[in-house]
């Protein structure tokens, strides 16, 4: 089934599948839905973006950033954003506790209030910080993923009576220079 | 666990940059469907938020300067 096909010059029609399940696929993993879709440029930019700006902010923070707690002296608002992003962050819900869980006594753990969290801050400083911000902003990012992946592109309106699918404006093509019937391009065999 | 000790010698105003990458080609990439007006547009945020953030300095350099 093919993800786009054009049916007048100035529409491009998209075809979304099954919209639920292209932004469940979303939802679980940045890009997914997209390559369900047939969409594959905008699945590999999506993918890229928000996992490198996941890994990378991860990364920067020790590993320490990603984690699900809500405790009186910890209430980490942050991972509402963070668990956007899907499969990447999902562990830290199994993860919720001192002592970890499942997938290891280390990855994702919240962190103990009295030893732990003053010492990561310590240790990572400003990299804590940053790397939050960017492990936030790519869950956020895949927000926005999984609503074009349902709805389709911003601006874009349903395809009429047809299921599924949606239209959107084509981008316009600059005019030809050397289109003699070009208003204001002279023609040289009339000189 | 990965100790990126390298890092401690980048100003830490360079890691805006690929949170703006990313950011201007996720966001137009959502409002566009061919690549090429995916990558222009890209191009025009990403001037924008560098631009606002310019701004944005001076502004409060300015302030730092005469009210600090």
């Amino acid at each position: 089934m093919a993800a786009e096909s054009t049916n007048n010059d100035s529409q491009q029609e998209i075809d979304l599948r099954d919209p639920l399940v292209a932004a469940s696929l979303a939802l679980l993993w940045p890009g997914l839905g997209h390559i369900y879709q047939g969409r594959k440029v905008k699945a590999a930019i999506f993918m890229v973006c928000i996992l490198g700006t996941f890994i990378f902010g991860w990364l920067i923070g020790g590993q320490r950033v990603v984690y699900a707690s809500w405790r009186d002296d910890d209430k980490r608002w942050h991972y509402f954003c963070q668990v956007w992003t899907g499969l990447p962050a999902w562990p830290a819900m199994i993860q919720a506790s001192e002592e970890g869980g499942p997938l290891g006594n280390d990855f994702m753990r919240q962190p103990n209030i009295s030893d732990d969290l003053s010492a990561w801050q310590l240790k990572y400083n400003s990299y804590f910080e940053l790397g939050t911000v960017f492990t936030m902003v790519a869950g956020l990012l895949n927000l926005l993923v999984i609503f074009d992946a349902a709805g389709g592109p911003m601006g874009s309106t349903p395809a009429n009576g047809k299921k599924g699918k949606v239209q959107i404006e084509r981008p316009k093509k600059p005019p030809d220079e050397d289109d003699p019937e070009r208003p204001g391009v002279e023609n040289e065999g009339n000189t | 666990m990965v100790e990126l000790i390298l890092f401690a010698v980048v100003n830490r105003i360079w890691f805006a940059l690929p949170l703006v990458v990313s950011v201007s080609l996720v966001y137009s990439a959502t409002r566009h469907e061919q690549s090429k007006p995916i990558f222009y547009h890209a191009f025009r945020t990403a001037i924008w938020i560098l631009g606002f953030m310019v701004v944005a300095y001076v502004i409060l350099s300015l302030l730092d300067y005469y009210f600090a």
